[in-house]
């Protein structure tokens, strides 16, 4: 099997609380994570697809649609933003973990579209952890 | 022992070696005109270069006697011969027979190196191969029993 990874970076806020826990508790269970005023990541992010290989590009994706497609559904949306005011974190708080599992549901259906397969998100948050979301390596 | 029961004899065990070249290339396709090559590749189309990185991971049972699955010398020699002289200061589409009939993008280019490589290595180590095009970019082959 080949895949293809692109990896891009998206500098963003978040807050880790979520509405259905007092303060108190959110404190308890986020930590530092939970400080109202929020805090931010460069969060870097690889995007892996697999498929056929077109015989007149080489290739599995048009990369420049790739590119586009993680520019608008993902980079521009949550690039230089707050987390939490995106709907897609109205009901689930902006963990890594929910934060990969919306990039990954945000791209799949595109690129099967392309004629590719999503192999996997891998989100990393810091240097020091990164998250991924779809078929292990 | 803990130390025997640690190191199972049969464990079969990945290794990965890394190597760097640079190369310059086109995005082009020559059984194609001008014109979509430029609609496919844009600016890849023109001559450029790419400082790439090539990691090989071998997966193999180590050696009893020697603790080694394969000797890296032995596979650093391979990957002289088979990649480094080939490619390293090239031209992938001039200097190389590989692309005359498709063009260098890395999932291609990968392909190549895997042929390379699994003629010259001893059979059944090859596990898999990544090839980064640039730090953003690059292509994994992983070996799933077949060629490709």
């Amino acid at each position: 099997m080949i895949a293809l990874t692109r990896r891009y970076h998206f500098p963003a806020a978040h807050v880790l609380a979520s509405p259905r826990f007092s303060d108190a508790e959110n404190e308890r269970i986020y930590g530092k994570c939970a400080n109202p005023a929020g805090h931010g990541h460069d969060y870097g992010l690889e995007i892996t697809v697999t498929g056929e290989l077109d015989p007149n590009s080489g290739r599995i994706v048009d990369r420049e649609a790739l590119d586009a497609l993680v520019e608008e559904r993902v980079v521009s949306r949550f690039g230089h933003r707050m987390l939490n005011r995106d709907a897609a974190f109205a009901e689930r708080v902006p963990t890594a973990e929910n934060v990969a599992a919306v990039i990954h549901a945000e791209l799949d259906a595109p690129l099967r579209a392309a004629g590719a397969r999503l192999v996997r998100v891998r989100l990393r948050e810091t240097r020091r952890n990164s998250f991924v979301y779809g078929d292990p390596e | 022992m803990v130390f025997q029961e640690l190191v199972r004899p049969t464990a079969s065990v990945r290794l990965t070696r890394a190597i760097d070249f640079s190369s310059s290339l086109r995005y082009w396709n020559p059984g194609i005109g001008e014109a979509e090559n430029r609609r496919l590749f844009g600016p890849r189309a023109s001559q450029h270069g790419h400082n790439y990185r090539l990691e090989v991971t071998l997966r193999g049972e180590p050696d009893p006697t020697t603790g080694m699955v394969i000797d890296l010398k032995d596979l650093q020699e391979v990957l002289d011969r088979e990649v480094m002289a080939r490619f390293d200061h090239r031209d992938l589409n001039r200097d190389t027979p590989y692309f005359d009939k498709e063009p260098p993008t890395p999932e291609n280019f990968v392909r190549v190196i895997r042929r390379l490589l699994a003629a010259a290595l001893p059979p059944g180590l090859l596990d898999r191969i990544r090839l980064n095009e640039d730090p953003d970019t690059w292509v994994e082959w992983v070996d799933e029993g077949g060629d490709e």
